[in-house]
């Protein structure tokens, strides 16, 4: 029977660093002792500590070797798996206290995660409550509603000093308190399940894992502010999560956890689906109350705010699933505790959304304050295909472009501002050196001009203008004037705009061009695309050094642009080529070039 | 299902349903041989989860085995869809990545049935409340 197991890491970082030789040498060392009956290797994916490998991990006792090279692998079997003697020197050793650790559990860098929101995620069976209240479910609103007073609570969450987890980061316990301060005789609790930013699947993802953490939220929330009746309002897109916020309100209803007389106080809570088209204006909260009273999702001006008239001019309360996600660990485990978590101005964790040339795609949760270059590079394990990092997308088409140079920095809301960025609700695509930024920042004003719902003219009709002036560039036909006028221009978008889309849809392109001013130069002045991107300005050649002449892109060529004999250099006709890169990929031989 | 009055209740029945998802204090005594839970958010569907969470059943009815097998939410190794996480007794629980039929099938043959692990083991670097 196996009873040691060698996890040897087959990721792209530590197979570049000879993960695989470190492997075949284990495994011949195994049979060279005898040991396969006992002892078994197998290849891991990346553990993401890319930068310490190759990386080897025994199980049961969790030891963790790093840079372990051919050589020592004599050591971990003679000595770790015969003797059962550590090899100190393979172990990691911490940077601050100079020790070695000899096991992952005690590792901080496999602390840089630390799940919250996403804590029942991928653990409990989301379509049974039985699972969820075993892990604590349930039990902060069973404590909320016989221990707290609603202004206890809402002082609980104002110390934690939880904020808003959409976007712009408002304190929650605040808004509570200003809900439950508003005299009404009906009120309601909203949870915005509108999640529009591309490469963004958070709230998704808590829904789909653990739909009960919003739905008991949101009645804690209903009993602070005096509602209810709560309602959430979600995509049509996301039929999975709706399927499952479905089973979970009627098994919640059927425990009594929702409807009349909750556990046995005289305290009442329901909650209602209200399903969107998928309009990405319908995120911001003004434009989603409409929607829900089955008007067009248009944004209206503040004040009054939602907490003043809201839902059918009835004061509400809206927050996004992750921050209701957030709720129940805080009732339960305190405010101080959460506080304890993060930065000076932005507490707890935030959950985002790996996505883009980054190689372990995903979702993660980490503390505010992990720097950009921890999640990107320890957790994400580094930009795929060995290629350089060029820029990190944060906060959707609100957000902007943060650079090298902005890595080391703290992951909170101000800092992200700073930067030039912002939080958003938690997208983060990496880009790299491929990537052109000029060719970014028109991708993302397309999505805010589909989803601009036309109500105010600067966003309707400037985002149309700034679209134009982008694509004149990428077709090489922009001069310096049309640069001038598109910054000008954004700034005025940003100061007339109605709503939080319009004000903020220019982001992308101010921030790429206050990090890579040369990028949008390049194409002004020059007429060219460093990252090779944008075909109008690309020249396909071929190195008659480098063709052997094997006819594979005159084979391929769509148009006929190539011409050439056997064995000898081949032609492409620059009047006839479409730029469409066949041949480029085609070729065996690194002979087409691609320039501007 | 019925009514659960109070907190006192709620307390109760907390309990008592701890000891059936701690998979990891399946003990001698009791004779569920492992838990399997299976990502199945839109992801991991998406990627063909579905197929992988029935061949797992079908393997363990052929094979009569005492597995508790449950779908779950995102694991958040979305690169590794679909994902599967095996819990032995007393032991700390692995998940594997790209876990088509055919890989589940070895899983149930190789890993609880033997103890041998398959390639492809996702390393886990997340600490849960």
């Amino acid at each position: 029977m196996i009873h040691t197991h060698i996890l040897v890491c087959g990721g792209t970082g530590c197979r570049a660093s000879q993960a695989k030789e470190v492997q075949e040498e284990l495994v011949s060392l195994i049979k060279d002792k005898f040991l396969t009956e006992s002892v078994q290797v197998t290849t891991t994916g990346c553990f993401g500590f890319c930068e310490k490998g190759p990386i080897v991990k025994i199980i049961p006792d969790q030891t963790f070797y790093t840079q372990v090279t051919p050589e020592d692998a004599r050591d971990i079997i003679e000595e770790h798996i015969i003797k059962g003697r550590k090899v100190e020197r393979l172990l990691y050793e911490d940077p601050k206290t100079k020790k070695r650790i000899s096991d992952s559990i005690h590792m901080n860098f496999y602390k840089k995660q630390l799940r919250i929101a996403l804590r029942n995620c991928g653990i409990v069976d989301p379509e049974n409550i039985d699972e969820y209240i075993a892990r604590d479910g349930y039990q902060a609103l069973g404590r909320v509603l016989s221990i707290y007073t609603p202004a206890e609570v809402t002082d609980i969450i104002k110390q934690s000093g939880l904020r808003g987890r959409g976007g712009a980061g408002f304190p929650t316990g605040m808004k509570w308190e200003i809900t439950s301060k508003v005299e009404a005789t009906q009120k309601y609790v909203v949870c915005n399940a509108d999640e529009g930013d591309p490469g963004a699947f958070m709230d998704r993802s808590i829904l789909e894992g653990d739909p009960h953490s919003v739905i008991e939220a949101m009645a804690i929330c209903g009993y602070c502010i005096g509602a209810n009746k709560g309602l959430i309002y979600i995509r049509a897109e996301y039929p999975l999560a709706i399927g499952r916020l479905l089973v979970a309100i009627e098994q919640a209803r059927k425990y009594g956890l929702l409807g009349r007389g909750i556990l046995g106080n005289d305290f009442e809570f329901d909650i209602e689906l209200k399903y969107g088209a998928g309009a990405f204006v319908c995120g911001e909260e003004t434009a989603l109350i409409q929607s829900m009273e089955g008007r067009r999702g248009e944004p209206v001006i503040k004040p009054p705010f939602p907490a003043e008239k809201g839902y059918f001019d009835c004061p509400t309360n809206v927050n996004n699933v992750e921050t209701f996600a957030n709720i129940c660990p805080i009732i339960l485990k305190g405010a101080e505790w959460f506080n304890s978590i993060g930065t000076e101005k932005s507490k707890g964790t935030k959950v985002f959304a790996l996505a883009g040339k980054i190689n372990n795609v995903g979702l993660i949760e980490v503390p505010m304050g992990t720097t950009l270059r921890e999640v990107i590079f320890d957790i994400g394990g580094g930009i795929k295909g060995g290629k350089k990092f060029k820029s990190v997308q944060t906060g959707g088409p609100s957000g902007g472009c943060l650079t090298e140079s902005s890595l080391d920095m703290p992951i909170d809301y101000e800092t992200l501002l700073d930067e030039g960025s912002m939080m958003g609700s938690g997208g983060m695509i990496v880009m790299d050196e491929d990537d052109c930024m000029v060719a970014i920042s028109k991708f993302y004003l397309e999505f805010t001009l589909d989803e601009s719902c036309g109500k105010c003219a600067p966003c309707r009709i400037g985002n149309k203008r700034l679209w134009e002036i982008l694509n004149k560039m990428t077709k090489g036909e922009a001069t310096e004037k049309d640069l001038e006028k598109l910054i000008d221009l954004s700034h005025t978008i940003k100061d007339t705009s109605l709503c939080g889309l319009g004000q903020t849809s220019p982001n992308p392109i101010l921030s790429t061009f206050k990090n890579f001013k040369h990028e949008y130069l390049g194409h002004v002045r020059d007429k060219q695309c460093e990252a090779g991107q944008c075909k109008d300005l690309l020249h396909y050649t071929i190195d008659a050094k480098m063709c052997v002449g094997c006819t594979a892109c005159l084979r391929n060529c769509p148009v006929g642009a190539i011409s050439g004999e056997k064995k000898k250099p081949h032609l492409i006709h620059q009047d006839i080529c479409i730029k469409c890169g066949i041949c480029y990929e085609k070729c065996k031989f690194n002979a087409i070039l691609h320039q501007s | 299902m019925t009514k659960v009055k109070n907190l006192e209740e709620l307390v109760k029945l907390r309990n008592k349903l701890k000891d059936k998802i701690q998979v990891r204090t399946i003990t001698e005594g009791n004779d569920l041989v492992a838990r399997i839970r299976v990502a199945m958010g839109t992801c991991g569907i998406a990627s063909g989860a579905k197929e992988t969470f029935e061949a797992l059943i079908s393997e363990v009815e052929r094979l009569d085995l005492k597995v508790l097998i449950t779908t779950t939410g995102c694991m958040g190794a979305c690169y590794a869809e679909p994902t599967v996480e095996v819990t032995l007794p007393n032991q700390e629980p692995i998940i594997f990545g790209e876990v088509d039929s055919k890989r589940a099938v070895d899983i149930i043959n190789e890993y609880i049935i033997k103890g041998k692990l398959i390639d492809g083991v996702v390393p886990q670097n997340y600490q849960s409340i």
